[in-house]
């Protein structure tokens, strides 16, 4: 396990509530540099809110997140600088419809990073290429398929060079037959030694690659364990009951 | 075997045609006029309506008119008297602008159709467009107003007809866009204060009708200037116009904003892009995309509304028409007059529309 310094993410006694609702309590997570961690746990139980109010999607209302040493408050400017270090995958892609998939992974590069577009073109080529769909760069979002697009949308964070890659559900939306050519390249980027948080429920990816796995539950983090334990030894109840339907 | 096989080869060799009739003018007749006995009823109707109207009005309109004489020889006439268009021409076109002059406002609205048919092409919108307009409408505002490069000075009070409708227009409809663009991202900003102005400005906007917010403009608004200082009329008939126009096109655009996925914006905040950046390379292009058809129907009735300015006595072309109809030699002509006014009217905005529905169609070919 790494060591102490390699601390990459502090989340310590983070509350949130969406007006009365009481949807984090007490949550407590310390994420390693190159550690991988899979999020899972019934629908409504936090676990996007959670990693959403990691790069400030959701603003939180008690307890600190440190990411890298930067703590997460209102100040823009400290917002800006943990969010140029963390790349995000959604459910849903949210690829910019009305670009091109290389004007798509350009866009940041470009006009965040002031990189020359020659340049930036490029190095969205480079990822592209890492995701095995090079050959789609001049056509637009709505010709792709949803797997291609998802692939599209990691390589769209990646250009960014992030340090840390935080995903929510990336494969949920997606035809079963095409989970698989998305997980591949999630695993790729595994290999490489990216800090990854991912909820998702898809135990191959889970067992194969995380370091741990967290069980969430109306808010709480109930568990907290390595792939194997996790899913062959569970402790809590209500993780069993998880599990069991998961699997069915 | 042997003869079953021939005969399938026979078959696909020669070419076999549809009955008669689904096919040709038969098949199209039987298809969209007599479809049901009711349809075929109207068919019928309609036919015999036609047949009683348009013979008539053609014999009105192309036989029996007259098109270049004076207006006592129409009054002798049973057709059309299109002599009070011919005859009147330059005077409904150009108002009051000096006789002698006139070329000038008509150079300037040739120098505005070509940049309208240059800017018709996507290839063409770059930075260099952008100066071509603005050195377009510089030169038109030289043109109109002289004064300078020897040009004989021209009161603005003396413009008139069709290129201060058409200027009202081009100005009016290009300064409201931008604004109403500013006006709807107001309105969904987080900050209170920009929030409620928008609204504010918009609601009372709209609840008010254009004629008196143009009365306001040349009635009200003189007397809070100080003693001395006045105001070009047709420069405050025009801002009228623009902040009328543009509280409409915000609710618009508005509507379009709403349209865009929640995701849009946070895959941009995720990504690190400024608020101006998001706007301007993410959100508005596919918002404004959205919107093309209702903003077309905003600006084309805000074009037919400059009409409204005959109100605070400026000769657009619906008044140079009204004052030639007061002519006592040309009184009575009024369906012929307005027709002219109608068509060039129509020309206007089918040109619009057609433009829009252009830029519609070359902008969907990003979807699949």
């Amino acid at each position: 396990m790494p060591t102490p310094e390699e601390q990459i993410i502090v989340i310590q006694k983070l509350h949130k509530w969406y007006g009365e609702m009481h949807v984090l309590r007490d949550i407590n997570l310390i994420v390693h540099k190159g550690e991988r961690i899979v999020i899972c746990g019934p629908s409504g139980s936090g676990k996007s809110t959670l990693i959403r109010c990691i790069n400030r999607l959701e603003e939180h209302q008690r307890g600190r997140i440190l990411v890298d040493g930067t703590e997460l408050t209102n100040d823009s400017k400290n917002i800006e600088k943990i969010r140029a270090e963390v790349g995000m995958v959604f459910q849903h892609f949210n690829l910019f419809p009305h670009l091109t998939i290389l004007e798509n992974l350009t866009l940041g590069p470009i006009w965040v990073r002031k990189i020359p577009k020659a340049e930036a073109e490029e190095m969205a080529m480079y990822y592209l290429e890492k995701v095995h769909i090079a050959d789609q760069a001049r056509k637009y979002p709505g010709q792709l398929s949803g797997g291609q697009q998802q692939r599209v949308a990691i390589a769209r964070s990646l250009c960014m060079k992030p340090n840390i890659m935080l995903f929510d559900e990336p494969t949920s939306a997606l035809d079963p037959e095409m989970v698989k050519e998305v997980l591949d390249v999630m695993i790729n980027l595994a290999q490489e030694g990216m800090t990854m948080i991912v909820v998702s429920h898809e135990m191959g990816f889970a067992k194969s690659v995380a370091h741990r796995v967290l069980f969430m539950d109306e808010g709480q983090i109930l568990e907290s364990n390595t792939p194997v334990e996790f899913f062959e030894n569970p402790q809590h109840e209500r993780l069993r009951l998880f599990i069991s339907q998961i699997l069915h | 075997m042997e003869l079953e096989k021939k005969h399938i080869q026979q078959a696909t060799q020669e070419e076999i045609r549809p009955p008669v009739t689904i096919m040709g003018p038969m098949g199209w007749i039987r298809a969209n006029l007599f479809s049901s006995w009711f349809n075929g009823l109207l068919t019928v109707l309609i036919i015999f309506l036609l047949w009683k109207t348009l013979p008539p009005f053609f014999k009105w309109a192309f036989v029996e008119s007259l098109w270049r004489s004076d207006g006592t020889a129409c009054r002798d006439a049973g057709g059309a008297c299109w002599s009070v268009v011919s005859q009147n021409f330059r005077f409904m076109i150009f108002g009051f602008y000096p006789h002698d002059q006139q070329w000038r406002p008509l150079l300037s609205m040739a120098i505005l159709v070509a940049l309208l048919f240059y800017s018709r092409n996507r290839n063409h919108w770059k930075k260099l467009l952008v100066y071509a307009w603005l050195t377009g409408l510089l030169l038109m505002g030289v043109l109109m107003k002289g004064g300078i490069l020897g040009l004989v000075d021209v009161e603005s009070t003396q413009w008139g007809g069709l290129p201060l409708t058409l200027l009202l227009a081009v100005f009016g409809l290009t300064a409201a866009y931008p604004l109403g663009v500013l006006l709807a991202l107001g309105r969904q900003s987080r900050l209170p204060a920009i929030r409620t102005l928008c609204i504010v400005y918009i609601e009372l906007i709209r609840g008010v009708p254009l004629i008196s917010l143009l009365f306001m403009s040349s009635v009200v608004f003189p007397l809070f200037l100080p003693e001395g200082v006045s105001i070009n009329k047709i420069l405050r008939a025009q801002v009228a116009i623009i902040l009328f126009t543009a509280a409409y096109i915000a609710e618009v655009v508005r509507g379009g904003l709403q349209g865009i996925p929640k995701g849009q914006l946070e895959a941009t905040e995720t990504l690190g892009l400024s608020y101006y950046h998001t706007m301007r390379l993410v959100i508005l292009p596919q918002a404004l995309k959205i919107v093309i058809p209702p903003s077309v129907s905003i600006l084309i009735s805000a074009f037919k509304d400059t009409s409204l300015v005959v109100i605070i006595a400026l000769f657009d072309l619906l008044k140079t028409t009204q004052s030639v109809l007061s002519d006592p030699q040309w009184m009575g002509f009024s369906t012929e007059a307005y027709i002219f006014v109608a068509l060039v009217y129509f020309l206007c905005c089918f040109f619009m529309s057609n433009y829009s529905r252009r830029l519609e169609r070359e902008l969907n070919v990003e979807r699949a």
